[in-house]
């Protein structure tokens, strides 16, 4: 997975004046968050499917490899093949060699996470073989060669009239003067060169929201009906997704559905949801000849005995990201990552690594808001603080930082230098502040002021001193 | 250095105040407000002496050997005075010590008792008035417009939302105007601020603008770590907008100048 973290806090400073990006990033706000709000208030049950989708899922990790060769068995069972990917590499090959063996030139794909992480376009492209995302977000963001900036819209970043300058640009042979004001214009435009490729695709490759152990099936949730059209028209359906999505049951996955669809974009389900078990069987009116399914680990496996092991009940629904404050001030390019906001944040790292990735979990004010949104209640807060425990642990910060905390933590040990400390504290910063009563600058915390004042303490001394002396008979 | 428990049958519970530390040095009069509002309340009040801070910075920051320092110092701290309950100005502080001071001394049989002893015992100020006492018998009054900013370890941790509405709701001549995006963090989270100023800076415009929109011409708050960010920002903006802690408000004891305020106005 490549990963540009390491430029996270420039990123996010240029970020935090993007003008365009500020009025992206509120729509964003403001929609995802209320509906999903009044989808939840709408179900009086919400709370009691969030405790039911984390235990489901805690038991499947518990016996992820008893339901994963239950899963494959099932796919056999129904003419449809399984390939275990170790790591993108694998998965990416495996990906091409079922290409190669259909002769496939071109590839139709619905919108699939797993896919943006092992970078499978361009590793297709690489090989002569052309690729089109299907989604309309997706589309535009492959057209503008950028990375999804959120993993349920991915072109969140952009806005309406420069899609319209890039479907001008790329879209050749229609009228240029045509009008592309309205989204649905835009929409329309899509659909009809998306159409095409769909009728002459070989190979149609798809994510999955869930696996069913217990079928076989593969389950995609989308709004636009491109992955129906993609996993359906083609010859071969090649199913990318990594071993967490796996479920035991139908029953279990009608679980994740109804927390899925109202966490995410506020629908109670979404308009399409779609199972795939197997090639298309004799009598079937339509459905690919060939059934793939690559089963990408990548790092996953590793994360089952580790503290970030719930971190695998992720349903990627987003509602963490929608609700983040930093996500919220920067948007998801920012990351670095093709996953961003609270569950980039911890999977990232996890994923390439803590040297790459630790900007990462320090950017959070640990606000608490993802955890309690999330349909899975994964106690993200807790992992981001885990991830700089491990940064500590592992001498990763700076030195001097260390040694400011070492000798804050002694004084905190030792009233008698705390109570000095603090009433020469106080003398100093009031002093500072003079008469505005705050500080345009500090010493030693010059990023503190660059943004903001910092208020000088009240006259008089501190607390502990004051309260003391009037104790004093 | 132990006290035993007062005596008087007609007391109420006696509370230990863990003044926090950046009341102790930046506001005294939160904390002195504090001390009112639980005598006023009929508690038997003590300032356990050897207190300082809770261990949060070195804990967010991932230092979980000094934040297990600090835990374990503080345990001893607030342990010196035996009382019923430990009461902080303050949301974050009181939830670090509710949920993870236990864990932080797990390791030590003898002090992770005390540590969950101490855990059950403390409590957020407006939610321990509101919720363990029943009290919101609030004498003060205040003629002014007022928006309250729920900080988000007094929000998310211990539920604290309506508690402190509802002793403002008993003091006469207040307004109170609710805020837009409320669950919306305010861009505080200790060395946060000094990591990513540009973010926090970002995210503390925010606020400070939702604050300007409700028209109020205070905002008061449960937690000073957010409430020397929103005055700091409001400052640097120029706004006219008060800041103050939501406890001196309910203590009457608003004379003295605004959190980031120069004295002169007095």
């Amino acid at each position: 997975m490549h990963v540009s973290s390491r430029q996270f806090k420039d990123n996010a400073r240029k970020a935090v004046t993007d003008d365009n990006l500020r009025q992206s990033l509120a729509t964003m706000k403001t929609g995802f968050r209320a509906r999903r709000g009044e989808a939840v208030a709408a179900l009086p049950e919400f709370e009691a499917l969030r405790e039911a989708g984390r235990a489901m899922k805690n038991h499947t990790l518990e016996n992820l490899d008893h339901y994963l060769e239950r899963f494959e068995a099932k796919v056999i069972e129904s003419g449809g093949h399984v390939h275990w990917a170790p790591d993108a590499e694998a998965a990416r090959r495996a990906v091409l060699g079922i290409c190669r063996a259909h002769g496939a030139k071109l590839v139709t794909k619905g919108k699939s996470m797993v896919t943006e992480e092992i970078e499978l376009n361009a590793f297709l492209e690489k090989n002569d073989i052309e690729s089109v995302e299907t989604d309309l977000g997706e589309y535009i963001i492959q057209l503008r060669q950028e990375q999804p900036s959120h993993i349920i819209a991915p072109a969140i970043h952009v806005r309406k009239s420069e899609v319209a300058d890039l479907f001008r640009e790329h879209h050749a042979g229609l009228p240029a003067d045509r009008p592309l004001d309205e989204p649905r214009a835009l929409l329309d435009e899509a659909r009809a060169v998306l159409r095409e490729r769909f009728l002459s695709a070989d190979v149609g490759i798809t994510g999955a929201n869930m696996l069913v152990a217990e079928t076989g099936s593969t389950v995609i949730v989308t709004n636009e009906g491109n992955g129906d059209l993609t996993q359906l028209l083609p010859r071969v359906h090649v199913v990318v997704t990594s071993i967490d999505k796996v479920v035991p049951t139908l029953e279990d996955a009608a679980t994740v559905l109804r927390l899925l669809a109202r966490s995410a974009t506020g629908q109670p389900m979404a308009t399409y949801t779609t199972l795939a078990t197997g090639p298309r069987r004799e009598g079937d009116p339509d459905g690919p000849a060939h059934f793939h399914v690559v089963l990408v680990d990548n790092g996953r496996s590793a994360l089952l005995d580790s503290p970030y092991r719930e971190v695998l009940r992720c349903i990627r629904c987003a509602a963490c990201i929608n609700h983040c404050p930093i996500y919220g001030a920067v948007g998801g390019h920012a990351y670095g990552s093709v996953y961003p906001g609270p569950i980039g944040s911890v999977l990232t790292p996890a994923l390439s690594s803590l040297e790459d990735a630790g900007s990462l979990p320090n950017a959070s004010t640990l606000c608490g808001r993802c955890e309690a949104v999330c349909p899975m209640k994964i106690p993200l807060p807790r992992m981001l603080r885990q991830w700089r425990e491990e940064e500590v642990h592992r001498s990763l910060t700076p030195e001097s930082a260390r040694r400011i905390m070492t000798a804050w933590s002694f004084a905190a040990r030792h009233p008698g230098v705390y109570r000095l400390g603090t009433s020469l504290a106080g003398r100093a910063l009031r002093f500072l502040g003079g008469r505005r009563g705050s500080l345009r600058r500090v010493p030693l915390a010059g990023e503190w002021t660059r943004v903001r004042d910092l208020p000088a303490p009240e006259p008089g001394e501190p607390f502990m001193a004051r309260y003391k002396r009037k104790k004093k008979p | 250095m132990t006290s035993p428990p007062p005596s008087s049958a007609a007391a109420g519970p006696t509370v230990a105040l863990f003044v926090t530390c950046l009341a102790d040095l930046f506001r005294p009069t939160a904390a002195f407000a504090a001390l009112r509002l639980l005598e006023r309340a009929g508690c038997t009040v003590t300032v356990p002496p050897r207190q300082t801070c809770c261990g949060q910075p070195a804990f967010t920051n991932g230092d979980r050997d000094l934040a297990r320092d600090q835990a374990w110092f503080m345990v001893e701290a607030l342990e010196a005075e035996l009382v019923d309950y430990v009461v902080a100005p303050s949301g974050s502080c009181a939830s670090h010590i509710r949920h993870h001071y236990p864990a932080l001394l797990e390791h030590d049989p003898d002090m992770v008792k005390r540590a969950r002893h101490l855990s059950k015992k403390t409590y957020e100020l407006t939610s321990f008035l509101v919720d363990i006492l029943g009290w919101t018998d609030v004498e003060a009054r205040l003629d002014a417009t007022v928006t309250y900013h729920d900080t988000c370890s007094g929000l998310r941790e211990l539920g604290i939302h309506d508690q402190p509405r509802a002793l403002l709701a008993k003091v006469a001549g207040l307004d109170v105007k609710e805020l837009s995006a409320p669950e919306e963090c305010c861009g505080f989270g200790g060395s946060f601020t000094l990591k990513y100023p540009e973010i926090s800076g970002r995210m503390v415009t925010d606020k400070a603008e939702n604050i300007e929109a409700t028209g109020a011409d205070m905002i008061l708050g449960g937690d000073m770590g957010c409430l020397l960010n929103i005055a700091g920002m409001l400052k640097r903006r120029g706004s006219a907008v008060q800041v103050r802690h939501v406890a001196e408000v309910l203590a009457g004891m608003t004379d003295g100048p605004a959190i980031g305020e120069p004295s002169e106005n007095r």
